[in-house]
Parts: C-alpha cells; structure tokens; sequence
C-alpha cells in the first residue's frame, strides 16, 4: 500500500515536472504577443487591416523607405537614397546591395533583392494585365485608396538597382505613401517559381520576404510561429522566436499577460487599465493615437454655412467632459485636426474655450437667438476615434440644450451611415480618421480638401485660402516648406471651424517587465524588431 | 432498421433546402453592404465598388445569385470567403476538428456528471444530496457562460496557477495538425510533454462549455429516474431479491435513459452555441468563433457555408440520437 502511494506521487511528480517545463531550446529568447485576432492572409497589399500588417508587412517586409520605429519619420529602407526631378513628378530610387530574402520550404533564393522585386510588386498592384494581378481575389484596395493608379504613369527599372516611378503630378506624400504597408517588396523570383509550379496564390500564403522575422507556421485563430532572419540586413533581432498566441478576448489576453503566458499585449480593456497600472510585473506604456475624432457641420446646409453658428456650437461643447464620460480617460482633448504624432502640428493653435455664455451671445449674434433645432449623427460602431458615439452624441445634445440648440440623434447602419453622409444629409455628424502615411496630407487633403466633397470631405468644406495652401504643399516636396503651409492650414481650419475637434484617443499597450526596447508605434502597428528580452 | 434508415434520411433532403434557402436569404435581410462594410471610413468610388460588385456576383438578380450557389454546394464548393479569399470549405475543415473535440469532451463531462447526479438526487429523492445535485445543476444552469469561464480562469488559472489561461496547446510546442484534434496530435508527436499541455488546455474549456448540458442531463435523469422507479416491474424486481445496485442499473436505469438520450441528442444544438462563447473566450481555434466574425463582417460565403455544415452536423446527430433509440428500446425500430 504504501509502496503504491509512493509511486503514484513520483509519477503525479513527473508529470507535473514535464507539464511546467516547455521545450526550451537551449536558451533560445522567445517573445510571446498575444494578437487580438487572425490575419487575413499574408501579403500586406491585398488586405486593409491592422491585425494582418502586424502579421505580415511589420515582421517580414521592408518596404523602399520605412518609417523610423516609434515615429512618423521616413528613413532608407531598400532604397539607401531616392532622389526627386525638379518637377517633382520623377523618384528615382537607388537599392539597397547585399539583402537577402527568406529561404523556405517551397523556395530557395537565388539572388539578392533588386529592382526586378520592386517592379514586381508594384506592377502587380497598377497593371490589369499584370499575369499576379487577379491572383487572391485581386483587391488591392490599399494602392487604390491612396490614388495610386491615377497617379503612377509609369514604374521604370534604370538598371538592377535603380528603380523610377513616373507620376503624372507632383505629390510630395508620394514618399509616405512608399513607406506603407502595402508597398512592402515581395520577390519576383518566389513569384515565378510559384507562377511556374501552378501555385501563385501561394505567394501570398507563405511569405517569402526581407523582413527580420521569416513565417514559420500558421494556425488559423491559434498561433503564429516566426524565427529570427539570421541573415537580415540591419543585422539579426535580439530574440529568437517570435510567436503570436491569437486571443481575441481582451480580458482573457490580460489574465495571460499576469500569468506570464504572453510578453506583450495590444487593446487592453479600458476597465483593466487601472489595476494593470498598479501591477509591479506589468508595464503599462501609453501614447496619443494617430487619430482624431471630431464632430462635422454641414457647411452646406443652413444654418451651418453661418460660422458664427459654427464657433458658437464649438464652444458650447464640454470637451473634458466628453473625455471623462467617453474616453474613460484614455483620450486626450484635440484642437487640430491632425494628431500631435504628426509632424507640422500646430502648437499655437488657439482652442474655441468651452463657455456657454459666449456661445449663447454668439449664436444670436449670427441671427438665431432662440436657437434652432438640428440633428447630430452618430456613428453605430465603436472605434478607437470614438468609443461610444451614441454617448458622445447625448453629451452634446446635452451641451447644446442649454444655449437653446435642439437636437435630434440620428444613427443607420454603419454602411449606410457612411453613405448617407458622404451625400450629405446630415446637419451635424460623428466620425474620425487614423492616418495612413503619417503625411499631413493623409488628413487635411482628404477631409477637408475640394476634392473630398461629396468623398470623405463629409463637412463639404472647400475654402479657398485652406485650399490653396494644402494645394501648394502637395507640390513641393522641401519639408520645412510644408511644414510652414500646413502650420497655416491648422490656423486657416479653426478659424473656419467646419469640426468640432473632440479627442485624440490613447493608445495603452501593457507590456511585462522583463521586454525592453519595445516602443509604441504611432500607425497602431506592433514592431518586435529591436525589441529584447531581460534574462 | 434498414427502412427506417432509408425513412430518416428521405426527410433530411426537404431539410436541406430550407436551411439553403433561409440562410441565403435571411443574412441578405442584415442591414449592411459587405462591400461599404469593408472599407470602412476610407470609402470607395462607384467604379471600383461596381467592380467589386461583379467580382462578388451581386450585380446578378438574387434567384440567379442563390441557384449559382446551390449549384456551387452540390459540388462541394461553399464559395470563397470575401475576407481571405480562400474557399470556405477548407477554412471549414481546418477549424471543425477543434469544435469537435471539444464539444465531444464537453458532452462526454456532461455526461459523466449529470447521470450520476440525477440518479444519485433520484434514489435519495427528498433528502440533502438531492437538494445539493438539484441546486448546484440549477446554478449551472443559470450561469451565463462567459461569466463562469471568466470565473474559471480567474480562479484555476491567474490565483491557483493550475491551468492554462487559453489556447489548446502551449505556444512552446510545435506541433504540425494531422488529424487536427489536438490530443491526438500530441499523442502521435515526439514532442515530449505536449499531450499532458493539450491535456490541461481543455479542462477549463470543457468545463465552461459542458456545465449548462451537465445541468440539464442531471435534471433530466433524476425525473425519468423517479418515473422509473414508481413502475411495477421495480417493485417485482425488488421482491424477487435482486441487490438493489442491479435494480437500479439494470433495471430502472436503462429504461430511465430513453428521455435522456433525446436530450443528450439536443444538447448537440446547445454545445455548438455555447462553443461561440467558448471559443472566443478560451481563444479556441474553432468554427463558433469563426462564423461570428464572419457576420460582423457581413462575409456571405463564410456564414452560408458554415451554417449550413452546422445544419448538416445537427442533422446528423439528430439521425444517429434516433438510431440509438433502437438500440436501446427495441419497439421503436420495429414500429412502422
């Protein structure tokens, strides 16, 4: 009997000793991030979303030119250097010798990364004829958003490390465009082969790239296996592994994050952010998104065309309350229609000063001292612009009832929100925007341009004086220049006041302690190059 | 047996049909525009949103739309997902092993719980164990489910340290899919330790998901159990002298078991909706989970053909549940 006891308590030892001690491979630095869900797939050209650029672009791209990590700032990426025509309707990009791609199970490379990869990539994306184009549906709804095919005339290889894109008008955010994700450079060669084997979709399956990290496994909604690129160009990451454990529950992913299930996790639940504040093990980093979320006029409809009307109704709005009722804190209050991320923010903006009393005697020196009645549009879905629209709307229906405005909240289905605002039917409307390219351009031109109308301009304003401004900054490309432009633009924008400015959000990743280096990343991507983990 | 077979199977065919024409239609009575859904505040111009609109078929009438489709089904292509573009049956194959697995843990923790429970709260009817079973399975019963598996894991996983937080598998083992059910692949990997990891992956999940099922079985065998028991043939059982364990097992339990296995057979229903909340919760790689997102993205192919596979599944189960009624009461199978 007693003999028995003891050998079920060594075996119950054993196998407890071999449940806690995972496979380590002598020491190997493994990085677990606990992703909020699966990728669509793994060419970051096909695909619009967050989730599936961390997963393919971020880890195992590079693209020509690529943004500084943790900043908006453009550095060389596979081109050391690009050069811009007098007319700025030439780039000419010079590659980078020496980088390697991946090898993999269905392909070994041949070569090093030249222009034949570049062209590759973007012919693909600008030519219907193009034998990849249709492959994987086809869609590259990315290069499409950003005008590209208007804009591209032609892609030329100069020789093998030489590449110009020809545009048919100068743009000088052409370069920020270069640096998102859908630019990312596959190989041409990995192309051919997979075009010759009858299996080009495969291209877009299994990642062949330059990037620091090469795709190892996929589980769809499990895991994601990546290992250190030994031969990477900017030299081999600090970690070994890296491994995505898909959790799509926000809470579920903070309870790994405390059980030391995972390193790194990214939308924590707003709820947890203060006990993981107090947390010892836990490092909670936060940074202004690159976002704003803002409440539009119909500068087109009465009595909106009125800009009394419009700084009026700025005023009346309780701004911090918005942020304590709304944001639960993780916002902070915004008077440029660009977020501070951005460089030629304007630090002198002036913000409208919440104070009913002046809004009131605005409002009826604009002609409506009794108020009027309109309505405020609210969003259905949440996002991180604007977490709760339909609370944000009943505070400044709230807000506005007291200077005698009386408004009705509007909400449709979120399709049919987007449609019907960009007709213009609303009086009053929420939305937001989180930058592409972290280019100025990205939000004042496409907001708030001429051209927008009846787009995404959904205010339809079109001011002369701000038009000419974000006009003559897309044509030149000197930065100081555009920054000064822009700067004026922001004064030019409140003045005319076609938003409420409401919030920037705040991006909270938790991270634990033993991560170094990891830095937040203004696109709301998540970046494991460079990033190290304490012994 | 082969006749009533042959019966059972003539009745899933106008089943069938329904289940395409309901689930066609009905997802294109959801507000939304898949096409707007997907791009979002970004937009997109008329000429390209025309383009996407052949590229998908909706420039098609609806009755074209929906006979393409059945034609589509009766080859064995469910259409391809407007998300990954990949066909839907794979992504299907893919995911189904994991819902399985633990729907069949999940059933077979029900069962193993609740029988016992209502025969043990039936034999002691009126007496404290009955009042504990019948109470703790009513709690069960009422616990929303992401709530109890959030209690789970906060109490076995982050304060106790004895189970995993989510997942089927440590992310520190490699293991390629062959069969897909992770406790076989383990078993059949040389990874060594995987099998006990997959093994401690499932219990919470397998609770949380078995728990409403667990309480009904019980619930359900203690008043077939009780019906039982008044029955005449009890009592001659007992005069005759056989040992009260036999009556009860042989005698009372088999026949107490007919109403039980129709519920068992029901549950299949529940356990595929209690696997959404699961699967989303437990981070398990399985088709509830799957099908949701799907409909938030408004993805046809992807919610058609899943729903129509689960259709298929619960059809199937229902089938197998009435064949089992044979086996256990031999007047059902001769019935005509």
């Amino acid at each position: 009997m007693k003999a028995n006891f003891v050998k079920v308590a060594i075996g119950a030892g054993l196998l407890a000793a071999t449940a806690l001690s995972a496979p380590t491979a002598a020491s190997a630095k493994t990085l677990v991030y606990c992703s909020e869900g699966s990728p669509e797939g793994f060419n970051p050209s096909l695909y619009t979303a967050g989730t599936t650029f961390d997963a393919s672009s971020r880890q195992v791209f590079n693209r020509l030119v690529q943004f500084k990590r943790g900043t908006t700032t453009i550095v060389p990426g596979l081109a050391t250097s690009w050069d811009v025509s007098a007319d700025g309707q030439e780039y000419t990009f010079n590659l980078r010798k020496g980088v390697k791609f991946h090898t993999t199970n269905d392909f070994t490379p041949t070569r090093d990364f030249n222009a034949d990869d570049v062209i590759y990539t973007f012919m693909r994306q600008f030519d219907k004829n193009h034998p990849y184009h249709g492959v994987s549906g086809g869609s590259y709804e990315y290069f499409n958003g950003m005008s590209m095919p208007d804009l591209i005339k032609d892609i030329v290889k100069v020789d093998d490390y030489t590449v110009k894109f020809v545009l048919n008008r100068p743009e000088a955010p052409f370069i920020a465009n270069m640096a998102m994700d859908f630019a990312s450079v596959l190989s041409a060669e990995y192309a051919d082969k997979m075009m010759e084997a009858g299996t080009p979709e495969n291209v877009d399956l299994n990642p062949v790239g330059t990037g620091p990290f090469q795709l190892v496994q996929y589980q769809k909604d499990a895991v994601i296996r990546y290992k250190a690129f030994p031969e990477y160009w900017e030299g081999k990451a600090a970690i070994d592994n890296l491994i995505f454990a898909i959790t799509p529950d926000s809470t579920v992913r903070y309870q790994k994050l405390k059980a030391g299930e995972c390193h790194v996790m990214p939308y924590p639940n707003p709820a947890d952010l203060t006990e993981m504040d107090a947390d010892a093990s836990i490092n909670l980093m936060s940074q202004e998104g690159l976002n704003v979320g803002y409440l539009g006029y119909n500068t087109e409809k009465e009595p909106f065309t009125n800009v009394k009307v419009r700084k009026a109704l700025n005023m009346a709005i309780n701004k911090d309350a918005i942020i304590e009722g709304v944001y639960q804190g993780a916002g902070a209050a915004a008077k440029n229609p660009i977020p501070p991320t951005i460089w030629s923010y304007n630090n002198d903006t002036v913000d409208d000063p919440y104070d009913p009393e002046a809004a009131k005697a605005m409002l009826a020196e604009a002609g409506y001292p009794d108020g009027f009645t309109t309505d405020i549009w609210a969003m259905p879905v949440q996002r991180p612009y604007n977490p709760n629209a339909r609370r944000m709307a009943e505070l400044i229906q709230a807000d506005w009832a007291k200077i005698g405005v009386q408004a009705e909240i509007v909400s449709y289905e979120w399709g049919e929100y987007l449609d019907r605002t960009k007709k213009g039917e609303q009086g009053t409307f929420m939305l937001g925007w989180t930058g592409d390219n972290g280019d100025p351009d990205n939000f004042l031109a496409v907001l708030l341009g001429c051209d927008g109308v009846g787009g995404s301009n959904r205010a339809r304003f079109c001011n002369d004086e701000f038009e000419q401004l974000i006009q003559q900054a897309k044509t030149t490309s000197d930065v100081l220049e555009r920054t000064r432009l822009y700067e004026e633009a922001q004064l030019v924008f409140k003045r005319e006041a076609p938003w409420a400015t409401i919030a920037h959000s705040i991006v909270f990743e938790p991270i634990r302690n033993e991560v170094v280096d990891y830095k937040i990343d203004p696109f709301g991507g998540h970046i494991f190059y460079g990033v190290d983990i304490k012994e | 047996m082969l006749g009533f077979l042959f019966r059972r199977l003539g009745d899933i065919i106008p089943t069938f049909f329904g289940v395409t024409l309901l689930v066609f239609f009905l997802i294109r009575l959801i507000p939304g525009d898949p096409i707007l859904m997907l791009a979002g505040e970004r937009g997109v111009d008329a000429a390209r949103y025309a383009e996407l609109q052949a590229q998908y078929g909706f420039d098609q009438p609806i009755i074209v739309q929906y006979f393409d489709y059945l034609m589509g089904v009766f080859q064995g292509d469910l259409g391809k997902s407007f998300v990954t573009k990949k066909p839907v049956l794979d992504e299907f194959l893919v995911l189904f092993p994991a819902t399985v697995e633990l729907g069949l843990t999940g059933i077979l923790f029900a069962v193993c719980f609740g029988v016992p429970f209502g025969v043990l709260a039936a034999i002691n009817r009126g007496k404290w164990i009955d009042h504990l079973t019948m109470s703790v399975s009513l709690t069960g019963y009422s616990m929303p489910i992401f709530w109890w598996a959030l209690l789970l894991i906060m109490f076995f996983s982050t304060t106790l340290g004895w189970t995993p937080v989510s997942g089927r598998l440590s992310v520190m083992y490699y293991i390629e899919p062959t069969t897909g059910f992770m406790l076989i692949d383990t078993l059949l990997s040389d990874e060594k330790g995987a099998f006990i990891s997959a093994l401690r992956h499932m219990i919470l999940p397998t609770i949380a998901l078995g728990t409403i099922p667990m309480a009904v079985i019980a619930r359900m065998t203690r008043s077939s159990m009780l019906e039982v028991l008044g029955e005449e043939y009890i009592r001659v059982a007992r005069a005759k002298g056989l040992s009260p364990l036999r009556v009860i097992m042989v005698h009372a339990l088999r026949n107490a078991l007919i109403p039980v296995i129709t519920v068992i057979g029901l549950q299949v229903g529940v356990l595929l909706a209690g696997a959404i909340l699961t699967e989303t919760i437990f981070s398990w790689p399985g088709i509830g989970k799957w099908i949701i997102e799907a409909m938030n993205r408004r993805d046809y192919p992807t919610i058609q053909g899943g729903i129509l596979m689960i259709a298929f599944l619960v059809m199937g189960v229902n089938l197998i549940v009435d064949l089992l009624y044979g086996v256990v009461n031999p007047r059902i199978r001769h019935k005509r």
